[in-house]
């Protein structure tokens, strides 16, 4: 990692928290109005819209857990396609072959993929920058071999993959089954996210950060460096992991070629479209990883991947910093507006 | 009192027109997507990722169309053929799906592409009670009418070839020994269960060497040589067209001449066989069922030049040595064939009912002699193909059409 994006990712994490604490009512009125909406949503829009604002959900919440290891904790990795997969396939085992309640699977697939990020946090702690992005590379290209392997067809699947059916929303809640999964979500995101901005504002958080600023001067304060780094990667890893269980009750399927290293790529790229360090951000590189694809059929199907890349590039040169970056650019800019007038 | 039955009368009126209207229009049932003009159909395809070879096939779809519709549709409606990306990723298949049947309300799914794919929407378009018509895939799941009574296969299964080439060793090699190469995932095992499945009890003994391979793998020379040193003296080569002729170049190169066995998968003479080297390739046996736009035989055949002059006017930048730009516009023909059948009855329940009811017909760029029939009970369109023997040039097709049925 060059000391140059170490810096930006670090202004980019900077000022939420300094606008936080001079301006707490804003920001929670606007979480507010934006849970609210949220809730409304469902209610209005078509089930099959539903259904997409759950992804969107699913995968804001993967590039969470990207966001933690690589914006917060400045470890880089191509490897969470595999977390995903992992905590996806312990989802779908759980369900049809133990027949265990789809809400179980969530904290079932966290623990998973916790202990198989903090293991493989191990080596990590060895590889820098491109090394670790490497390393976890092999990961993502591994997982859908390993998923086919043959002596564990009998609980994967093999190429078949698994089918899981849709949950029912409890008896006596007057909602389709597509607005109970929107909602089930909804309720484990806000949790989750609400953990990681905690995380981010506590001490380890800040732990976190100074080894992603300066490994030596945090290691020389006192922070366990190599267990700190771990932890991040078991954590990050159970955030995507339980993204990748609630994507697969949704999907009802899953099958290798799901966690492809394609995946990895698109949760980098909504990593960095959302904003790298941002929490809320994550959200935004939700929506963009699931919507973007589809307008760039819209305008071509020939040229869809080539759209793709333009409308990425637009953004990335009109956003620099992601979405949350340019929104604190668009306030500060109307701020100083204000205070001139 | 007066008034109001006049009234009364005034108000009976339209609806005694209604009601003698009615057997008019019972005749005319339309499902969701489908007007006096339109019928709505949905698809998906790999335009990008990892299969986007194939998505050389919805595109010829899209073309027979266009062709379609401007000879004026069927029974005067035209064909509105919707067609998404799924990059043949499970997640982007549900998703575009669930866009096709609930956005853009489709009468039905034609040939929706490959195997993970098929299977992530089968649950929900069976739920949904969409027709899952025709999938682009030869797995043999795809025949179950009792459990997923709105899906249907089109091609013969990987299965039912597998029995067909047990039944040519059984003849002409009974006391052969067997090496197998297949892929190692549900495609190649579909083959291997076939073959096993036709040896019957013999499979035991007269298969020694299975050898599987990875997509992945680079080469399969290692599984050749194990396979000649085992003593095989039959070899079936199910490979993908790289794979399959990687194993009939290494087989030349070592000096082994078995009985040589090719699936239909990799009987392209375009894509398997000339970079095999066309000398190593004579007196390969496969099978086949459509025919292969490659092949000289077929140059004055009036189903093959109607297929060029559409590939000509409608998709000139298609590759006509492609098989699947064969395969695309044959789904299309079926189809339409069911649509018109169904008359002006085009619901979704009418439309499975009609296509568990095609009787011997035939689209032009099957095999001669080839039919599609269908039942309520089997709902596997094509089960017949024909053995050919590869003569250092072409495919010549020899002997009957055979019938690989899995019941037999």
């Amino acid at each position: 990692m060059t000391s140059q994006s170490r810096e930006t990712i670090a202004l980019a994490s900077e000022p939420p928290r300094a606008r936080a604490i001079a301006r707490p009512s804003l920001r929670q009125i606007l979480i507010a109005l934006a849970v609210l909406v949220a809730v409304v949503v469902p209610f209005v829009l078509k089930s099959f819209f539903i259904f997409q604002l759950t992804l969107v959900m699913v995968y804001g919440l993967a590039i969470l857990g990207l966001n933690l290891l690589t914006g917060f904790n400045g470890q880089f990795s191509l490897g969470h396609s595999a977390f995903y997969g992992i905590g996806a396939y312990t989802a779908a085992i759980l369900m049809e072959q133990l027949d265990i309640a789809y809400y179980w699977t969530l904290p079932c697939a966290g623990a998973v993929c916790f202990l198989v990020g903090f293991l493989f946090g191990f080596p990590a702690l060895r590889l820098q920058g491109l090394y670790l992005a490497l390393a976890t590379f092999a990961l993502a290209t591994a997982m859908p071999q390993i998923l086919k392997f043959h002596p564990l067809e009998p609980w994967t699947g093999g190429v078949q993959g698994i089918v899981i059916l849709k949950p029912d929303p409890p008896s006596g809640v007057p909602l389709n089954a597509d607005q109970w999964l929107y909602f089930f979500t909804l309720a484990v995101l806000l949790v989750m996210f609400a953990g990681a901005a905690n995380l981010a504002t506590s001490r380890t958080g800040r732990a976190i950060m100074a080894i992603r600023d300066h490994p030596i001067a945090a290691a020389t304060m006192g922070i366990n460096t190599a267990l700190y780094k771990t932890l991040t990667f078991g954590v990050s890893a159970l955030y995507t992991g339980v993204a990748g269980a609630l994507g697969a009750i949704a999907i009802q399927f899953v099958a290798p070629d799901s966690f492809t290293f394609l995946l990895s790529v698109s949760l980098l790229v909504g990593l960095v479209v959302g904003g790298v360090g941002s929490i809320p951000g994550s959200l935004f590189g939700g929506v963009f990883v699931l919507f973007v694809p589809n307008i760039a059929e819209r305008v071509s199907t020939g040229l869809a991947g080539a759209i793709y890349g333009v409308i990425l590039l637009l953004v990335i040169y009109v956003m620099p910093s992601g979405a949350a970056g340019f929104v604190r650019f668009a306030a500060t800019r109307l701020k100083s507006k204000g205070k001139l007038r | 009192m007066k008034k109001i039955s006049r009234r009364s009368i005034l108000a009976a009126a339209p609806s005694a027109l209604v009601l003698t209207a009615l057997p008019v229009r019972a005749e005319k049932q339309y499902g969701p997507g489908v007007t006096d003009t339109e019928i709505k159909i949905g698809n998906t395809g790999p335009y990008s990722g990892p299969a986007s070879s194939y998505g050389t096939i919805p595109k010829a779809e899209a073309a027979y169309f266009r062709m379609l519709n401007d000879q004026g549709g069927v029974n005067g409606r035209k064909i509105n053929f919707i067609s998404y990306d799924d990059a043949y990723t499970p997640p982007k298949t549900v998703e575009q799906v669930r866009k096709l049947v609930e956005e853009d309300s489709v009468l039905l799914m034609l040939a929706p592409l490959g195997t993970p794919t098929n299977s992530a929407i089968q649950r929900y378009l069976n739920q949904k009670k969409v027709p899952q018509l025709f999938v682009a895939t030869g797995a043999t799941k795809w025949n179950d009418p009792s459990h997923f009574p709105w899906t249907m296969g089109w091609q013969p299964n990987y299965q039912s070839e597998g029995h067909v080439y047990a039944a040519y060793i059984m003849e002409h090699q009974p006391n052969g020994k067997i090496g197998i190469l297949y892929q190692n995932d549900d495609f190649g095992k579909d083959y291997l269960k076939g073959v096993k499945d036709g040896l019957g009890d013999k499979a035991k003994s007269m298969i020694i060497v299975e050898a599987p391979y990875e997509t992945t793998d680079p080469t399969v020379d290692s599984q050749i040589i194990s396979m000649k040193s085992a003593g095989a003296d039959v070899f079936v080569n199910t490979g993908i067209p790289k794979f399959a002729a990687q194993a009939i170049r290494k087989a030349a190169e070592v000096g082994w001449k078995p009985l040589h066995i090719l699936s239909s998968v990799g009987a392209s003479v375009g894509a398997t066989l000339k970079p095999a080297g066309l000398e190593n390739a004579k007196d390969l046996i496969s099978a086949a069922y459509i025919k292969d736009p490659t092949d000289p035989q077929w140059k004055n055949d009036p189903g093959y030049q109607q297929w060029v002059a559409f590939m000509d006017k409608y998709y000139p930048e298609g590759d006509k040595t492609d098989a699947g730009n064969v395969v695309g516009p044959s789904f299309c023909q079926t189809l339409v064939q069911v649509l018109k059948q169904c008359g002006d009855n085009l619901t979704r329940e009418n439309i499975m009912k009609e296509a568990a009811n095609l009787h011997d017909f035939t689209v032009p760029m099957l095999l001669p002699g080839i039919k599609i029939n269908t039942s309520p009970t089997d709902f596997a369109p094509i089960k017949q193909i024909q053995m050919a023997r590869f003569d250092g040039e072409r495919w010549t097709l020899f002997g009957p059409v055979l019938s690989g049925e899995l019941s037999g």
